[in-house]
């Protein structure tokens, strides 16, 4: 039980690394921020608790794509459509 | 069922700040961030909602370009291509490739592959032709539907709501045909680690332009410069015959 769930935690870590690659502050930011998140909850054991918090973290990689899309789309919106298109 | 080829073009990152090199020669790329062309994304994820919803049973996702271009493949892969081809033209020759030799090789591609749709993105960040889609359909002698904000099939129609000056036009055209997608066709997915992941198990061939049978030696050459207007009409004047132009 705490296998799989130490897979999930370490599957989560990875996937926030990657999508932390493009972060507009930069990515040695995002990685520091990151490791600090998830050593502050390094003790925990209760199983529900573990799922809240992978939860948590995958609602913030949603967060982080819609983050990047609308960055792109403003900047095309900008770059190549008039004010009103 | 019916195969559909989309090209992905690999760009200088959006967000780069780019910068002319100092002999000006052109543009930075050593070490600069590259990715796919966002257009070419919505284009990718286009072919790929077709597939899901089961107007197409293929989608294969095409770059030309050096070694590199196989990232950018591999990015389609990810997003939901099944298999990736590579058309490896490098150093000089990717220098002058332009949207001729590019919709040539697309041209022949289609046709090799029997691809019932050719689905680009409607230009390049880089060089912002907006040529490419249009050629490969001239090429094909294919429909277009360029500028494509909407895309609906039935059957072997294809309904395209295109985005034009003044508003949306819509038109519908048979298949095969060419579309290019626009802005707002579509939102494009992430390609996140995991899918990356199951992506390196999906092929990419590996082909030279000759092996299609495509030409891609630029033939753009430099005019003749002239100091001023009279003397370019003065040569005009001594070429014509019977009062018309001829050259």
């Amino acid at each position: 039980m705490a296998n799989t769930l130490r897979k999930e935690v370490l599957l989560l870590y990875k996937n926030l690394l990657f999508l932390g690659r493009e972060y507009p502050k930069g990515a040695d930011y995002f990685r520091a921020r990151l490791k600090c998140a998830f050593i502050k909850n390094k003790d925990v054991t209760d199983p529900s608790e573990i799922k809240t918090l992978v939860n948590r973290g995958e609602f913030v990689i949603k967060e982080l794509e819609a983050l990047y899309f609308l960055r792109k789309y403003r900047a095309m919106k900008k770059r190549y459509y008039e004010d009103g298109q | 069922m019916s195969r559909v080829l989309v090209g992905v073009k690999r760009v200088i990152d959006y967000a780069v700040k780019i910068r002319v090199k100092p002999d000006n020669s052109g543009v930075v790329t050593d070490g600069v961030k590259h990715s796919m062309n966002p257009f070419c994304e919505i284009a990718v994820e286009e072919a790929v909602r077709l597939k899901e919803k089961k107007f197409i049973s293929e989608v294969v996702a095409v770059s030309c370009g050096p070694a590199q271009a196989t990232e950018t493949i591999r990015t389609a892969l990810a997003m939901g291509c099944d298999r990736g081809i590579h058309v490896e033209v490098s150093g000089k020759d990717y220098e002058s490739l332009g949207p001729l030799q590019v919709s040539k090789i697309f041209a022949a591609l289609a046709k090799k592959e029997e691809a019932s749709l050719v689905i680009l993105g409607k230009q390049a960040i880089d060089d912002d032709c907006n040529q490419t889609g249009q050629m490969t359909a001239a090429l094909l002698d294919w429909p277009q539907g360029t500028f494509a904000s909407e895309v609906e099939i039935t059957g072997d129609k294809v309904k395209v709501v295109r985005e034009i000056d003044g508003g949306l036009e819509t038109i519908k055209i048979n298949m095969p045909a060419v579309l290019t997608a626009d802005l707002r066709l579509n939102t494009p997915r992430y390609a996140t680690l995991p899918n990356i992941m199951k992506a390196k198990k999906k092929k990419i061939a590996n082909v030279k332009p000759a092996d299609l049978g495509v030409d891609i030696v630029s033939r753009a050459c430099r005019g003749t410069e002239w100091d001023t207007v009279g003397s370019l009409y003065e040569q005009w004047r001594s070429r014509s015959e019977h009062g018309a132009l001829v050259f």
